[in-house]
């Protein structure tokens, strides 16, 4: 019996229940099937810089560890030649597309890492709290503000960290690899229960 | 614990690092003319000073970037930190 091919978040199974409640000051939550490039290009060519601004209307952040926002698309810094570009949900293969379209005869690399990619969300007053039980970086917002993104370990796992703070408190993205989503979000979990009023 | 100062993420710790041995070695430019000994030292034969040493390091966890270090391997004190291609204290440099 043939099944219609369905997405599955790696989170399904964990991510849907609810791990801490609408009073905690840190709350947990998935954003899955979000567009996700990695995009590798030089810098220095102005035709691939051309063309890239182009269809993503505005520039490439080129500071490291810096996220630029153009529209509904996010563009992380990973490397001096290599950036991660984030689409609404479904918007992901279109934008590749066109971006291979307008690189057409530049030297560039451009990979669909979608479905290898999950991103989790980190919020409230308490967030940085969370992160900082496992994470080195100093993610007081003096150091590391909205506008910023680091790869570094989070309990040991690889993930690619950014603050979006919003007008109820900090907000922290977390991409990380389908594979260690689940262990990362049971960790998190692990370590938000003391911030759940009693 | 080191904390090692990326040349394009800034100070990290060394969890986030792994280590690549010693840097600016050249490979001979042609291989088939270069004598078995020549070879071997190319490829086995490391110095081991005690103090200042120049070696590879690569951002795994981070920007995935290779770059070399001067660290002394007494004090484990870091010296320098350059992008490849740059130059090192005391000229040191990679092979063009």
């Amino acid at each position: 019996m043939s099944e219609s091919p369905r997405r599955e978040s790696p989170l399904a199974g964990v991510g849907s229940q609810p791990v801490v409640g609408d009073a905690a000051t840190v709350r947990l939550a998935e954003r899955p099937f979000r567009g996700q490039l990695n995009l590798r290009g030089d810098v220095a060519s102005p035709t691939f810089v051309d063309a890239v601004t182009g269809v993503l209307g505005g520039p490439l952040p080129v500071q490291p560890n810096t996220v630029a926002d153009h529209g509904e698309v996010r563009i992380f810094w990973l490397g001096p030649d290599e950036w991660l570009i984030i689409t609404p949900e479904g918007a992901g293969s279109d934008l590749k597309t066109v971006l291979q379209k307008a690189l057409e005869g530049i030297h560039f690399a451009l990979s669909d890492v979608s479905s290898g990619q999950t991103t989790l969300v980190v919020s409230g007053p308490d967030a940085g709290s969370l992160l900082s039980k496992s994470c080195t970086l100093d993610l007081h917002p003096r150091a590391f503000a909205p506008g910023q993104c680091a790869q570094t370990l989070l309990a040991g796992s690889t993930v690619l960290l950014s603050r979006l703070d919003r007008a109820h408190g900090p907000e922290f993205e977390l991409v990380v690899r389908r594979s260690f989503a689940d262990y990362l979000w049971r960790c998190l979990a692990d370590g938000a229960e003391e911030y759940q009023p009693a | 614990m080191l904390q090692i100062d990326c040349p394009w993420c800034g100070p990290r710790d060394e969890t986030e690092f792994s280590y690549g041995g010693e840097a600016h070695i050249v490979r001979p430019s042609d291989p088939d003319a270069t004598s078995d000994e020549a070879w071997a030292d190319y490829l086995f034969m490391r110095t081991n000073p005690r103090g200042r040493h120049a070696e590879q390091w690569c951002h795994a966890h981070g920007c995935r970037r290779w770059f070399n270090v001067v660290r002394d391997t007494v004090s484990y004190r870091i010296e320098a930190v350059y992008r490849i291609g740059g130059q090192g204290p005391g000229g040191s440099h990679d092979p063009a």
